[in-house]
């Protein structure tokens, strides 16, 4: 019984800045996370492939939202060309493959890094642009990207779409949904410790500062432009790597798949899940995934009762994903994060959490 | 060469680009009193379509009657829609704004496939003759009717601004919003009044271009083609986007001209329009007529 170091905590105190700006704040968070990793692990023993298919989308575009929520969320800056980006990174990866042979483990960093190139390009008007100029410039390089898609028959294969191989590593193929599980879960632990690292580096801590202020971030020496640029760059590395790992999972990459709607769900995701958030990205996927799929089970379920459920459930979709981001732009502007933070802070001090 | 038919185009170009003009301008008229950018505009032109038509074909109403109708609804529409999903959104961030209207877009896309089906539905008949001829120049009687309305429209947005009191009211609250309620403008009503005037003068063109083309989900497409529009006008300037829109609506004709005679690149009719707006937005950020934004430390 001596010392503080009996005495219960009762809440977190950090004592130097590396402490405040780990990843994993607490013994308890760490393992948590490990945990967490350990049980994703074991999913595909005894999972059915159903579930397995639905794990596997959040994890491709949870990596793609990450990217969004690191451009919207941390920098401030407005995409609505987001699934432009994951379709190239899809195109790109099966072109890279197809047409020179590159393994697809090298492929898809090397997509993630074209499409980097591809973004910056695009985000290269962001330098000069702010909110509503820059999501109306955004809008536009969707439409051109998805035009390009269309076209451009020696990268898409035009409107017949593009094969892409499975993932293969060292002869062994992921080709079914119990394997390629773990190259997505590998993939998302990557990305995501890379962005959470990002965010408390030099340049993460720029890309908030431009959120926050831009002026007094200039003033204080960040280059507004580079930063700007660079931003776009990361979110498209991230949509690029996630739309590669889309199309060699499902084998197939087709231009339709890359519309406006689907640059909005991104946004829809990261809103959901929370802006600035690294977690949130995650939750917000998880979310934006499943709700259509719960509508659909419970549109069979209730079939039989109401006449007509079944053939406008399509529509009921699209109107769930909608409402879904207007409620929560109004009640909870912060997202799932904030509400499992708040969760997390009521069980920490449990049972003396007031 | 094939000068009648580029003639054609570019007279088409005009009449559409008055409705891109006007769709534009009930943009611009949000924008500017409310600052929110309505993502949601060209499904305003899907429901006045919609409901006319249903009021038209289920009621057999004839056109006289059906507008009014619809007018009215759509006036009460825009005012809820501003009072229960916009007036909480004041002073949040600008992604949360546009995201709402995003949101309220795909949720009213959504219903009214729901409602009225996928498919195109022809408008019921209200002119003798479909097209009628115009100095050799062959012009669908709805776009006739469709400019003397646009214009009519023009008009009357002219005289409201400049010489009605809500007219001047509105543009108060547009300059300084605080200025302007400290003089007895009720801001709220304001807003109101913008929404329900856009929502009205959206159906209004969304009932024009069904007339033409059958209203179906292709006319919320509209709202997307009249973002360019906007940007080449500047977002804030009213007569910007009747420019911007008589500009874009013969540039899209004009380039898929070009296209079907030398190019045959394809679908330039859809992007060229985009192509366009990354330029001027590169060249002229705040777009030709848009004020500057000068920010204050």
């Amino acid at each position: 019984m001596s010392g503080g170091h009996t005495t219960m905590r009762c809440g977190e105190f950090r004592t130097s800045y590396r402490a405040d700006t780990t990843i994993f704040p607490t013994p308890m968070s760490r393992r948590v996370a490990l945990g967490a990793v350990v049980l994703a692990a074991s999913f595909p023993l005894w999972l059915n492939a159903y579930y397995l298919n639905l794990l596997i989308q959040i994890g491709y575009y949870g990596i793609a939202a990450l990217g969004l929520n690191i451009l919207v969320g941390f920098t401030g800056q407005i995409s609505l060309g987001h699934a432009a980006f994951f379709g190239f990174g899809a195109f790109c990866s099966a072109w890279l493959n197809n047409r020179f042979g590159l393994p697809v483990v090298l492929a898809v960093p090397l997509a993630g890094l074209l499409t980097t190139a591809v973004g910056m390009f695009v985000g290269i008007p962001a330098g000069r642009l702010k909110g509503l100029y820059l999501a109306i410039a955004t809008l536009a390089s969707q439409f051109i990207l998805e035009d390009f898609f269309a076209r451009a028959e020696w990268f898409t294969g035009g409107s017949a779409g593009a094969l892409a191989q499975p993932f293969t590593l060292f002869g062994f193929a992921f080709n079914n949904d119990q394997r390629f599980f773990y190259v997505v879960l590998v993939a998302v632990i990557v990305m995501y410790l890379a962005g959470a690292n990002l965010l408390r580096s030099r340049d993460g801590r720029a890309y908030v500062a431009v959120r926050d202020h831009y002026l007094s971030a200039e003033i204080m020496g960040i280059n507004l432009t580079k930063y700007r640029i660079l931003a776009f760059g990361s979110a498209s590395f991230y949509a690029g790597v996630g739309g590669a790992l889309y199309g060699h999972y499902l084998g197939f990459v087709s231009a339709e798949g890359f519309t406006i709607l689907l640059s909005i769900q991104f946004l829809g995701m990261i809103i959901i899940g929370g802006l600035g958030s690294v977690m949130g990205s995650l939750l917000g996927t998880a979310f934006m995934v499943l709700l259509p799929e719960v509508m659909e089970a419970s549109a069979q379920g209730l079939g039989g009762v109401i006449p007509g459920l079944k053939d406008s459930v399509a529509y009921l979709k699209q109107m769930a994903i909608g409402l879904a981001i207007i409620l929560f732009l109004i009640f909870e502007p912060q997202g799932l994060a904030h509400r499992w933070k708040l969760t997390k802070a009521y069980w920490k001090l449990y049972p003396f959490s007031y | 060469m094939n000068l009648d038919f580029l003639l054609q185009l570019v007279v088409n170009g005009l009449i559409v680009g008055t409705l891109y003009g006007v769709v534009a301008m009930c943009f611009v008229l949000i924008y500017k009193s409310t600052q929110i950018v309505n993502f949601a505009q060209g499904e305003f032109l899907l429901i006045g379509a919609w409901v006319c038509w249903w009021f038209m074909t289920e009621y057999r109403l004839p056109l006289w009657a059906g507008l009014p109708l619809t007018f009215a609804f759509m006036a009460i529409f825009g005012v809820l829609l501003q009072i229960v999903v916009l007036r909480p959104m004041i002073g949040q961030p600008i992604i949360s704004v546009i995201m709402v209207t995003i949101g309220l877009s795909m949720v009213f896309q959504a219903l009214m496939g729901w409602i009225f089906g996928v498919f195109a539905k022809p408008f019921p008949p209200v002119f003798e003759h479909a097209a009628v001829n115009v100095l050799g120049l062959q012009v669908q009687s709805a776009y006739l009717m469709s400019l003397l309305i646009s214009v009519v429209i023009m008009a009357g947005f002219y005289w409201f601004f400049k010489h009605s009191r809500i007219g001047l009211a509105m543009r108060a609250t547009a300059y300084d919003q605080q200025a302007a309620q400290s003089l007895g403008v009720s801001v709220k009503q304001v807003f109101a009044m913008a929404w329900a005037i856009s929502a009205v003068v959206s159906a209004l063109a969304g009932v024009v271009v069904g007339m033409v083309n059958g209203v179906s989900s292709a006319l919320s497409f509209f709202g997307i083609k009249v973002f360019p529009a906007v940007i080449l006008g500047g977002l804030d300037s009213i007569v910007g986007a009747i420019v911007g829109g008589l500009v874009i609506g013969v540039l899209e004709n004009v380039a898929e001209y070009f296209d079907s005679q030398w190019l045959h690149i394809g679908n330039l009719y859809t992007v060229a329009p985009f192509y366009a707006l990354v330029i001027i937005l590169m060249i002229k950020p705040y777009g030709l007529f848009g004020t500057r934004n000068i920010e204050r430390i």
